[in-house]
């Protein structure tokens, strides 16, 4: 057997609850296969690794509060893209996974973690949205498009979600 | 069939019988047999995909009352 890489990088774009939980599965997944896997969080994909019930502490102006505010803090607090209803469907469609004995998305990034992907956020949407480095979780790296490319240019698979 | 290590994955959904797996593996030395358990309707083609793409090698699947048992042997 020759000693091929198939290393796997995904775009997470969306801040959706479903599009991060299909993220984190073929993430994790694509770790259980063998090779390298990179996620690179942008725009509204920080949100997910935003830390919950956490105020930042850095200076921001007018524009990035109201970002702040706005925008769902963490894995628990965010909205379904499609049938959301005000958070409803979002409560709906985690009931069923619990049911149906489905990984919850905090549970899929502690595994994500475990399996040692490597999780980046994009510098240049914290500082569009105003998010500090210190309201995302801790354990993770911090990039451009370059650093996003080079683990692409190495990988078989490259998603945009 | 004598197995090193089973790792039972009844009734996780995809991709947890994958992650278990592999972190199974990762306990054995090489030529050791993997038995895993799997209640997941997917397993069979996920467990398939797995073995090809991480280069072990697949003994046997057995398939009852929907529950998959399969044996690999670590690369």
């Amino acid at each position: 057997m020759t000693e091929e890489q198939n290393n796997t990088t995904l775009v997470v774009f969306s801040g959706d609850l479903d599009k991060a939980i299909a993220s984190f599965i073929i993430a994790t997944g694509a770790a259980a296969m063998g090779g390298k896997v990179t996620m690179f969080f942008t725009f509204w994909g920080l949100n997910i690794l935003r830390k919950e019930n956490y105020t930042s502490s850095k200076k921001k102006d007018f524009m990035e509060k109201m970002f702040g505010k706005m925008m769902p803090k963490g894995p628990s607090k965010l909205g379904i893209s499609k049938m959301n209803m005000g958070g409803m469907g979002s409560k709906m469609m985690k009931k069923v996974m619990e049911k149906k004995n489905i990984s919850t998305l905090p549970e899929l990034m502690e595994m994500a973690k475990e399996l040692d992907v490597n999780i980046v956020a994009c510098t240049m949407s914290m500082d569009v949205l105003g998010i500090g480095k210190d309201e995302l979780i801790d354990g993770i790296d911090y990039g451009g498009v370059a650093a996003y490319l080079g683990d692409a240019y190495e990988a078989k698979v490259n998603l945009f979600i | 069939m004598k197995a090193d290590l089973t790792v039972d994955a009844k009734g996780l959904s995809c991709p947890m019988p994958l992650v278990r797996a592999k972190k199974g593996m990762d306990q054995l030395n090489s030529g050791d047999v993997l038995e895993l358990i799997s209640t997941d309707p997917g397993s069979k083609n996920d467990f398939k995909a797995w073995v090809q793409t991480a280069g072990h090698e697949l003994i046997d699947i057995y398939e009852a009352d929907g529950v998959y048992t399969i044996y690999v042997k670590k690369k």
